[in-house]
């Protein structure tokens, strides 16, 4: 453990932070809002990197606490007059919590193959609730809403102009990215990375096996939420195709694609995948995900370690 | 009690019986492909969904270029066969030996492909097979179409003339000693590679013969692999992993299950009862409902 490694790492992470602060003053206003999109599903995709790369649990069932973070910030901005920001992501981080609460207590039962089913049909019965349930959630047309102005309760109020939503979601991801690198390295996070590399041997030190997944699987889908309230906020809307599976795939495909069990691998991969989408959705139109598709089979197949994975072990010192 | 009794809608019930069995027969020839294909290379094969569109997509050009049902039903199963074919050789062949999740990745990408190929190739739009043939029977106030009956039968021969293969064909006994222990039917000169891809051609076959099947019933489009595959996904956990006639007795249980509650609230909300028949069995019997208990 030298300390320049260390120094190096702080200087990277400085340098994408600073990249990312003066972003919206340079871009045009489209790729502005790509931008802070990207940090919003590098956000989901980071949140799912805790089952997927620490915990070694595929979870195809990110979409439910998304999309529960989504809703439960759309209730409170509908019912709570005035709006208020921080009382939306309470909201969004209650839904997703209880969700995942639940998720967690009957998934984390199953392991490898069966864990991946368990989550996704679960994550399938929040969507039909969702969908069917048309006097509460709006059913197919979903809830739109107001933007809450950005507040420090007795302090300062003002709307949100498109920068000041791309630095409110780039504090949020940065701050979460260093809690969860923080989690992951705590002793915590030691005992969940045995847990990927060899379940058995950990119960047999005597730790408590399902109560870590189910911590896990819970940690995991708060910021999945918080991500949800993000996209919520930024889109003024909550529709249930964000709860669909295809969703939950997507967070899979980001985490493949950047490398799992780097925390910002995944951000890559969202950074990546959306650029594809934009790029090729300019030849393809709405068939873009014919030639995505193609890419991430040939990434699964040739690249298992993902655009990041090369710096795993650096990235985690 | 006896209010009770006379308040229960015998003839719907009567019905939804006729209605569940169908759709169980046609959902157990979509399971038993996908739990096969699980039994055998521990493969969860997310394109499944995609297959049985695939196969009604095919179904509907065969019978506009020859007007025949028959004819399309059996094209339709060998081009979907030999895709699958190509599919496992080109993905799933080099994930061999490699963790059993990378292949539910490969295989969500092939959905991918395959849903947006078809929305490329076909158009939004839902297409329709005609009925090969319209007879109807009453059923109380119903005139129930012969057609429905016949799907279930058709689908019941398919499956077991497949069941007779595995039991008695000779191909069947290696599929069978593969699926007990992959390295010891390699020693004695099976060609597991093969009977892997040959699994997997019969899994999408039989998937594309059930979306040729079920395509009069409904419009054929990009998308209806979609619902059939998770419900496949519950009915194979909770027929048990693997297991072809667990999968089977699962299909019908759930499809009826569905029909009954669909007496009382809407069809898109039934599906939350194969939701909790599923969260129950993992609860009580993570092993699967169906199969004996293990050891």
């Amino acid at each position: 453990m030298s300390k320049r490694p260390t120094i190096i790492y702080w200087t990277g992470f400085s340098i994408v932070l600073a990249l990312l602060i003066v972003a919206p003053l340079v871009l045009p206003e489209f790729w502005r809002r790509f931008v802070t999109e990207i940090l919003i599903w590098g956000l989901l995709a980071m949140s799912s990197d805790i089952l997927i790369g620490y915990t070694g649990m595929v979870s195809f069932g990110h979409s439910a606490f998304f999309g529960l973070g989504m809703y439960g910030a759309a209730a409170a901005l509908l019912m709570v007059r005035p709006p208020n920001l921080w009382l939306a992501i309470a909201y969004g981080l209650v839904g997703s919590a209880a969700v995942s609460a639940f998720v967690a207590y009957f998934s984390t039962r199953m392991r490898d193959i069966y864990f991946a089913i368990t989550t996704l049909i679960f994550s399938q019965i929040f969507y039909v609730i969702i969908f069917t349930w048309t006097e509460v959630t709006g059913g197919e047309n979903g809830l739109s809403f107001r933007r809450p102005p950005l507040a420090i309760p007795g302090l300062y109020s003002a709307p949100f102009t498109s920068e000041t939503l791309h630095w409110f979601v780039l504090a949020i991801v940065t701050a979460s990215y260093l809690i969860l690198r923080r989690i992951t390295r705590s002793p915590f996070g030691m005992v969940l990375q045995s847990i990927r590399e060899n379940e058995a041997r950990t119960r047999a030190i005597g730790y408590p096996v399902e109560r870590y997944k189910i911590v896990s699987v819970m940690l995991s889908g708060l910021f999945a939420g918080l991500a949800g309230v993000l996209y919520a906020i930024q889109n003024r809307f909550a529709a249930p195709d964000f709860v669909y599976f295809l969703v939950s795939g997507e967070t899979v495909i980001f985490n493949v694609i950047g490398g799992i069990g780097t925390l910002v691998g995944p951000i890559a991969g969202a950074a990546f995948f959306l650029l594809l989408r934009e790029a090729f959705s300019r030849f393809f139109t709405e068939f873009y995900l014919i030639p995505v598709g193609i890419i991430f089979i040939a990434i699964v197949i040739f690249m298992p370690q993902g655009l990041l994975g090369f710096a795993r072990r650096w990235l985690n010192r | 009690m006896l209010e009770f009794l006379q308040n229960i809608p015998w003839d719907a019930i009567v019905i939804q019986t006729v209605n569940g069995i169908v759709t169980g027969m046609i959902l157990a020839l979509i399971a038993s492909g996908l739990t096969l294909i699980f039994g055998i290379m521990d493969v969860v094969n997310f394109a499944h969904g995609e297959l049985f569109m695939f196969g009604a997509y095919m179904g509907v050009v065969v019978i506009t270029a020859t007007g025949s049902f028959w004819l399309a039903l059996v094209l339709a199963t060998l081009i979907v066969a030999l895709i699958g074919a190509g599919l496992q050789i080109t993905t799933l062949r080099p994930l061999l030996g490699r963790d059993p999740l990378t292949t539910i990745l490969a295989t969500f990408g092939i959905s991918l492909v395959m849903q947006n190929y078809a929305l490329w190739q076909f158009g939004p739009v839902a297409r329709k097979i005609p009925e090969p043939f319209t007879g109807q029977f009453t059923l109380f106030y119903l005139e129930y179409p012969w057609y429905r009956v016949l799907i279930a039968v058709l689908s019941g021969a398919i499956i077991g003339g497949f069941w007779l293969f595995l039991k008695y064909g000779t191909y069947g006994i290696w599929i069978r000693a593969t699926t007990q222990d992959r390295v010891m039917a390699q020693a004695m000169g099976i060609p597991v590679p093969w009977v892997h891809t040959g699994v997997f051609a019969i899994g999408a076959g039989m998937a594309a013969a059930s979306g040729v099947l079920f395509g009069p019933l409904v419009g054929v489009n990009h998308a209806m692999g979609l619902d059939w595959v998770l419900k496949a996904f519950i009915v194979v956990v909770v027929g048990g992993m693997g297991s072809l006639g667990g999968s089977i007795a699962a299909s019908i249980f759930i499809s009826l299950l569905e029909a009954y509650a669909a007496i009382w609230v809407s069809p898109a909300q039934a599906v939350i009862v194969s939701f909790v028949v599923l969260i129950l069995t993992l609860l009580f019997r993570p092993t699967g409902l169906f199969v004996p208990t293990p050891k």
